[in-house]
């Protein structure tokens, strides 16, 4: 190690051990931390399925309150809770039904299939034969569920979730746990004094279209069907209501929702 | 190395020789952190000691870095340490990480620890870097802090997430300032942090490279 610490050998040799040390400690921290970080995102879209039912509590933890969920898939397509088979073809796919990761469903052909241009309203590409569906019973009977939704905003696919009351028409809450748009102009999204004005709205017309949109500017008063715009982000409150009016069409959540309404299971 | 030394490398950087009002280094962060002061917090914490580790590594190795590659080999201890920071801060303290995003990241690309690696470490031992990697993380902690301290008092009306000044919108009487929730906010106040340094510190103000030259029309010139 006497020789100049300029000479090409040394400068290799130093890169080379400079690289391995780095690399140990990077990939050392990364494998050691990862469990606790699934742990994190796992239980921050828990908490974002609790928030849209509003049954959030900040004093208990997300397991806790989470027990009272049901985490059951659904065939969207069929419109129906998946039968025991599918749930082993799941299974057997290497998905978790009590954790289906949508995301990666997404991209296996077997559970998925391409959405056809005018079909595609929330730009997703791709749809999921099945999803995540949280449904919260009372005595028996349907309380609430919380249907996950996602979409394309103005620069980044929004991904949230929207909580359906007992009549499966009247929102009980929307909120996104994951999106990238512009803080403080489509970030509003996240703000909660927005968010709450989604409360209360009905999703469906008397016909059973799907009426909810946001509206630029102010909503009219009193109707059921219309949500205040974001100021300063008319794209992302386009991608809202595109993506709200996809998953709660035909395509979307419609079928089962409609099948659950006649009280077929 | 005396200990001397060890409390002027950390005591120098707080107002003498502040990374930020001083050398102005690492501005760009100091806009983005700034608007709750939990997150600012956090970041301080991760910069003083990306800066202090970095500082130590960079400096045990410093007579065996070959010149030619000095930076590229300074970049990778940084990168490093960062990723570490950025993992540890994923899985023990989410939601923060969550609101700093990309700035942790961009914690390698910050000028404070470049500079602190390349003219301090470089040229001095270990412990006296480590301790200077503390004294300028510090530095920029306390402006980072004071500015946070504004920014979520006067813009949201809380600290640290409890309230202080009730806001009108929550049926008090404080009508918040957005802007000092936008990124601009937090240049005027570092300018005027950096402006009542120096009337209390003139030795900070810096001559002028060049001086304006008169008005033409007052001083006879021709047109």
């Amino acid at each position: 190690m006497s020789a100049n610490k300029d000479s090409i050998q040394r400068t290799l040799l130093v890169t080379v051990l400079l690289c391995l040390v780095c690399s140990i400690l990077v990939a050392g921290s990364a494998v050691t931390l990862r469990d606790r970080q699934n742990q994190n995102q796992a239980n921050d879209m828990r908490r974002s399925v609790l928030q849209a039912a509003g049954m959030y509590d900040a004093e208990k933890t997300v397991e806790e309150q989470f027990e009272n969920i049901q985490v059951r898939i659904a065939n969207i397509e069929e419109g129906r809770f998946a039968t025991e088979e599918e749930l082993n073809s799941l299974k057997a796919a290497g998905f978790d039904p009590a954790n289906f990761d949508q995301r990666k469903a997404s991209k296996n052909p077997q559970f998925s299939r391409a959405l056809k241009g005018a079909e595609d309203t929330a730009s997703i590409k791709t749809l999921t034969r099945f999803s995540s569906v949280y449904v919260i019973e009372q005595n028996g009977a349907i309380d609430s569920v919380v249907l996950p939704i996602h979409g394309y905003g103005l620069w980044s696919t929004l991904y949230g979730f929207i909580a359906l009351e007992s009549d499966l028409n009247t929102i009980a809450g929307l909120g996104f746990y994951d999106h990238a748009e512009t803080p403080g102009l489509g970030g509003e999204v996240d703000n909660p004094t927005w968010k709450a004005k989604w409360e209360e709205k009905h999703v469906y017309n008397d016909q059973g279209d799907v009426a909810i949109r946001v509206v630029k500017g102010h909503a009219e008063e009193g109707n059921p069907y219309q949500v205040d715009g974001l100021s300063g982000a008319t794209l992302t409150s386009v991608g809202v209501t595109n993506l709200v009016q996809f998953w709660m069409g035909d395509t979307g959540f419609g079928k089962l929702l409609s099948n659950l309404k006649q009280g077929g299971e | 190395m005396a200990l001397s030394d060890i409390k002027r490398v950390v005591t120098e950087p707080l107002i003498s020789n502040n990374p930020i009002t001083v050398q102005i280094l690492g501005i760009c962060s100091a806009l983005a952190v700034t608007a709750s002061l939990k997150v600012t917090l956090v970041m301080c914490i991760a910069l003083t000691l990306v800066t202090a580790f970095s500082g130590f590594g960079i400096s045990l190795i410093r007579n065996h870095i070959p010149n030619s590659i000095r930076i590229i080999v300074q970049m990778t201890i940084i990168a490093s340490l960062v990723i570490v920071v950025d993992q540890v801060l994923k899985a023990f303290t989410y939601e923060i990480s969550k609101q700093l995003s990309v700035f942790v990241g961009l914690i390698i690309t910050n000028c404070i620890v470049m500079g602190r690696a390349e003219a301090f470490a470089m040229q001095n031992g270990p412990v006296l870097s480590f301790f200077d990697g503390i004294g300028n993380g510090l530095g920029y902690s306390i402006l980072l802090i004071s500015v946070a301290v504004v920014r979520e008092l006067f813009g949201s009306g809380t600290l640290l997430g409890i309230e202080i000044l009730p806001l009108v919108t929550d049926g008090g009487w404080y009508v918040s300032n957005g802007l000092l929730l936008l990124p601009p906010s937090a240049f005027f106040i570092i300018g005027g942090l950096i402006g009542l340094i120096r009337i209390i510190r003139k030795d900070q103000i810096e001559e002028p490279d060049y001086t304006i030259s008169p008005n033409t029309e007052n001083s006879g010139g021709q047109f």
